[in-house]
């Protein structure tokens, strides 16, 4: 330790702390401005002078580290003269347009303008000198005004080593000094991807958003984003009812960072195309009506339906809504509808994770903490387009690759962390299953494999080695079209380092193999011992903000809240004594059965809440057959969408921002969303809604006045949310599922000691190739997935115009050679037809799309890629495989 | 002067950053040997130096705008430098640049199309008691007048 003296108070530090940080440790504030977070101290701003006694000048206190016996005086008439010569420099240059500033009431050189009186710096040189430099407006979303700017450098060190995407440069010298991208490109065209992470940390105006009300005084709110899985914390900025602005802040799950959708995006929910009463069908129009006619017509249509049997009825829930309204949903369904005829499109992300690892552990979720990507040492990342999907548990990858992490991934496309990865295997699509048979394979033979865990820990391991000795590297390598050596650094470079994490999605599971695909990686994780430890598991990344809740709480066919099998008799005798109904015992039909039985006619009613099937199913077509076949179908949503064209009710419901409730994010962690605005005209809560049909037929058991009784109902039936309340997510505990009880913060990862079946189970998967192979008349093979700007069917996002002026329309990636042999020249419009359909796009080249393969978005309804989707779904899961499509394509 | 390198042929960039890689702070040296065999640094080079090393080409890029020795435009075959040192300027140094700029349709800092010629404005170039001065090349041409600008571009 070393003991120093600051303004007279006696310190003592660890040795190599700076002056600065000794000083704020016994609260003495020196200001900054340059000084961020860790980062290595650049001294740039001089605001932190000091005086070091015996040192022949003033030394900046961020980059002097502290020596034993130093005296250090921050405020004496030298140090006060020096600090106010700054100010006068810094203001020299700055534009004082406060009053319609960004800034405006939280600025940070303002505080120091503040300071300025004392320091008697206010008429310095005046503003005579500021150059107008021009203003880089070319990003959808924000400005960056030099005039403003003071060359900090922290939004330069947030882009390098926060998003890591090192967009920004400090360029020039004195005082031409910008900061800016490289070549003088400007940011709207450079490959800045729009996180608004440097407005976060810019400590004047200089960098602002495009759309905020300057001089207002807002009340914030504290929420969760509504977008992936991550679950970021959001903090609203509402005036008069609308929300003006959203920032970040530390701490929480993102830790100051956000993405384009969830920082920029939230125009959808003052949008004027907003439901704002019931609409029923008259006449092939959809005409508004009272809530009162609207639920009557509903709970007609609904006792009708179910006089017919339990396969007359059934319901799509959302992942989209909180853990209540899921609740409620089922609960609603089960005993008022009185079939298990439900399901949510998880069917369509992670049924396999859910169905596999529940094979392997015990339980399909993420089995670390995103926070433990911290302390990794290697991470293989496969089918997941982590930057794009889940923009800031892909920003913490790259953090941690950084500072010294070793990462492997494994896509059928060149994909952004390819760049920073030690080994990229471009597999051809739908090889996961060999891709991980033949690292296990690797791993073997070089006797790397954790024995004793294996031993100690698993079940199956002997057939699964007998099964392993029918495998070769070099087979596996050639079906995933990769080089063997490849493959055996990539498995060794995993099996041997310490702690690892696998991170997936929908890659490894939108396949016929999907299951298979998720239990090899579960082997992968077993033979190699990286899991139950802390930095060590499989984390299946969850796509939307709910969708781990909305399994959480039963929204799937089989499962009660928590998993609880609805076929165990003890199980739903648990839940008809709680509940006080009777539940139903037919088998449910899965989402793409529930689709198939409106078709076939089976399905007389259709409830669908916050979801939008007619986008985002499999084989566009087929489903607006079953819809058109004229039975009954409510949509309850908070727009317009291409699947209301089918309702013959519509109900207006709330945004996650008119609601109170929790969102469990991907890696079980339960946060509370708090009410920031009303919602408009007469639309309700969704959980109200439900339980106003339910009244109207006159069950019990759904007399709720607010989310937070549901969640104490929720606690009381289910093992896993035991703990949970609203009260104490409030009060600002951390809890992550199971949590057991109330002192409990839950688990922070899972299976330790012993996985949640007891052993772990080596499963056997084989190679299954894809139902699709390319043909002489489909020689193409299409990709769909998401992209970074949208969300779901962009219902949300297309009402930000920033978000449609960068990807308004649907495209098609294509290697620039493959498009040679069709002589396609990029932004041609082509059309792309499979088995089952066609649709027309513009294409984009890409040489990180292996040849012929095509990648297409799945966003879009109009020209959307779900119409050339479909075919034989997962065995297990009833997963479809959107990921290995044969196409052809025509100009 | 040897003959400059096409910014295609990526191999010399390549084999300076393999021989001084393992420097600490080699970047200002790689900058300069590549300047000298390519004439100045594009994109193409500095991204290529950015990859070699694996770092950032945002920091290449700070690097090589923050010190003037280094160009990011090609230069002319006949580098003009005007001295806009103090001396030079009040002895008439404007006017001259006014008259290369209009004879060769150039601003300061631009390369004429043809590449023959660059004009740049210089700092005191130490040769107060000359001037106005100009150099082209390594070439002082100094106690300049106007008049004298059109025959001493013709001899080049």
């Amino acid at each position: 330790m070393i003991n120093l003296t600051i303004d007279g108070q006696k310190v003592s530090v660890e040795s190599g702390t700076t002056i600065l940080k000794a000083a704020r440790s016994i609260g003495i504030d020196i200001p900054t401005l340059c000084n961020f977070k860790d980062f290595t101290p650049e001294g740039s701003c001089r605001m932190c002078l000091v005086e070091v006694v015996g040192a022949r000048r003033l030394e900046t206190s961020c980059s002097t580290p502290a020596a034993e016996g130093m005296v250090v005086n921050t405020n004496t008439p030298e140090v006060r003269e020096a600090r106010r010569f700054v100010l006068k420099m810094l203001m020299s240059d700055h534009t004082f347009d406060c009053m319609t500033c960004y800034k405006y009431g939280c600025c940070e050189f303002v505080e120091f303008n503040a300071n300025c009186i004392e320091y008697d710096a206010v008429k310095a040189f005046g503003t005579e000198r500021v150059m107008a430099k021009p203003i880089d407006d070319s990003n959808p979303f924000y400005t960056y005004d030099p005039n403003k700017c003071v060359l900090c450098n922290r939004c330069i060190k947030v882009c390098e080593h926060l998003q890591c995407n090192h967009i920004l440069a400090q360029c020039d010298r004195g005082y031409e000094t910008n900061i800016n991208p490289v070549f003088e490109t400007p940011r709207g065209k450079s490959e800045c991807v729009s996180c608004g992470n440097c407005i976060a940390v810019c400590p004047t105006g200089a960098l602002a958003p495009k759309q905020f009300k300057p001089f207002a005084y807002a009340k914030t709110v504290q929420t969760v984003c509504p977008y992936c899985g991550v679950g970021c914390t959001l903090n609203l900025k509402v005036i008069d009812n609308k929300i003006t602005d959203v920032y970040s802040t530390e701490g929480n799950v993102n830790d100051n960072l956000l993405c384009v959708k969830g920082r920029f995006a939230y125009d959808f929910v003052s949008s004027p195309d907003r439901l704002t009463t019931p609409l029923i069908r008259k006449n092939g129009v959809l005409e508004e009506a009272s809530w009162e006619e609207a639920l009557t017509l509903v709970a007609e249509k609904l006792k009708e339906a179910k006089a017919e049997g339990p396969q007359a009825v059934a319901g799509l829930s959302s992942a989209r809504c909180t853990n209540e309204d899921n609740y409620v949903f089922q609960k609603f369904i089960r005993t008022v509808g009185e079939t298990n005829n439900v399901d949510h499109c998880a069917r369509l992300c992670h049924a396999s994770t859910v169905a596999g690892l529940a094979k392997s552990f015990g339980s399909g979720a993420m089995t670390n903490s995103i926070d433990e990507i911290d302390i990794m040492d290697v991470m293989f990342v496969t089918g997941s387009n982590t930057t794009e999907t889940h923009p800031v548990i892909g920003a913490k990858i790259k953090q941690r690759q950084q500072k010294g992490a070793a990462l492997i991934v494994a896509e059928p496309r060149r994909i952004e962390l390819a760049k920073y990865a030690d080994v990229f295997l471009q597999i051809k699509p739908g090889t996961n299953v060999p891709l991980l048979n033949g690292m296990m394979r690797a791993i073997l033979d070089a006797g790397v494999e954790a024995i004793d865990f294996c031993k100690e820990r698993t079940e199956g391991y002997e057939e699964f080695r007998e099964f392993m000795d029918t495998i070769t590297v070099e087979g596996c390598a050639e079906i995933c079209g990769v080089d063997p050596e490849d493959m055996r650094k990539a498995a060794l470079l995993y099996a041997t380092k310490d702690k690892g994490g696998i991170f997936y999605s929908m890659g490894v599971t939108q396949h016929n193999s999907g299951t298979d695909g998720v239990m090899s990686v579960g082997n992968l994780a077993m033979l190699t011992g990286k899991i139950g430890r802390e930095g060590c598991g499989v984390n299946p990344l969850r796509g939307q903000n709910n969708v781990q809740g909305a399994c959480d709480m039963g929204a799937l066919p089989g499962d009660l809240p928590g998993y609880q099998k609805i076929a165990v008799p003890e199980v739903a005798e648990k839940f008809e004594k709680a509940w006080g109904l009777k539940l139903p015992t037919n088998t449910g039909k899965t989402l793409t059965e529930i689709i198939n039985g409106v078709g076939d006619g089976t399905v007389k009613f259709l409830y669908v809440m916050g979801e939008n099937p007619v986008v985002s199913d499999p084989d566009t077509n087929h489903v607006k057959h079953a819809l058109e076949k004229g039975n009954f179908v409510v949509v309850q949503d908070i727009f317009l969408t291409e699947t209301t064209e089918y309702a013959d009710v519509v109900l207006p419901a709330f945004v996650y921002a008119e609601k109170d409730g929790t969102f469990t994010n991907t890696e079980r962690r339960i946060q509370l969303l708090r009410k920031a605005v009303e919602a408009p005209g007469e639309a309700k809560n969704d959980w109200e809604i439900i339980s106003l049909i339910a009244q109207k037929l006159g069950s019990k058991g759904f007399d709720f006045t607010n989310a937070e009784e549901i969640m104490e109902e929720i606690a009381s039936v289910t093992p896993s949310y035991t703990g949970v309340s609203h009260e104490r997510l409030r009060n600002g505990d951390r809890i992550q599922w199971p949590c057991l009880s109330k002192d409990s913060e839950g688990a922070r990862f899972l299976h330790k000691g012993l996985f949640t079946r007891g052993k772990g189970w080596f499963a056997i998967a084989d190679y299954i190739p894809p139902q699709d192979q390319a043909d002489e008349d489909y020689p193409l093979i299409l990709m769909t997935g998401r992209i970074l700007e949208h969300y779901h069917t962009r219902t949300m996002t297309m009402r930000t115009p920033g978000i449609q002026e960068i990807a308004g329309e649907p495209f098609v990636e294509i290697n620039p050679e493959t498009a040679k042999g069709y002589d396609i020249n990029e932004g041609d419009f082509i059309t792309v037809t499979s088995p089952r359909g066609s649709v027309s796009a513009k294409t984009r080249f890409n040489p990180g799309v292996m040849e012929a393969n095509l990648f297409m978005p799945f966003h879009y309804g109009n020209n959307g890629a779900n119409h050339l989707t479909g075919g034989e779904l997962d065995p297990v899961a009833k997963i479809p495989p959107f990921k290995v499509v044969k196409v052809n394509i025509s100009k | 002067m040897a003959e400059l390198i096409p910014v295609e042929n990526l191999d010399v960039v390549k084999a300076i950053v393999a021989e001084h890689r393992e420097v600490p702070g080699c970047l200002m040296q790689i900058l300069q040997e590549t300047q000298e065999k390519y004439g100045y640094l594009p994109l193409e080079l500095q991204g290529t130096i950015a990859d070699e090393l694996g770092i950032p080409l945002t920091e290449v890029y700070g690097v090589a705008t923050f010190y003037s020795q280094f160009t990011l435009t090609p230069k002319g075959k006949y580098k003009i430098g005007i001295c806009l040192g103090t001396a030079c300027y009040v002895r008439g140094a404007q006017p001259i640049i006014d008259k290369v700029n209009g004879i060769l349709g150039t601003a300061v800092g631009d390369t004429t199309e043809d590449g023959k010629w660059s004009v740049d404005a210089t700092r005191c170039v130490g040769a107060c008691g000359l001037a106005p001065v100009m150099m082209i090349n390594e070439e002082v041409f100094g106690r300049l007048t106007v008049d004298e600008i059109p025959g001493i571009l013709e001899k080049f």
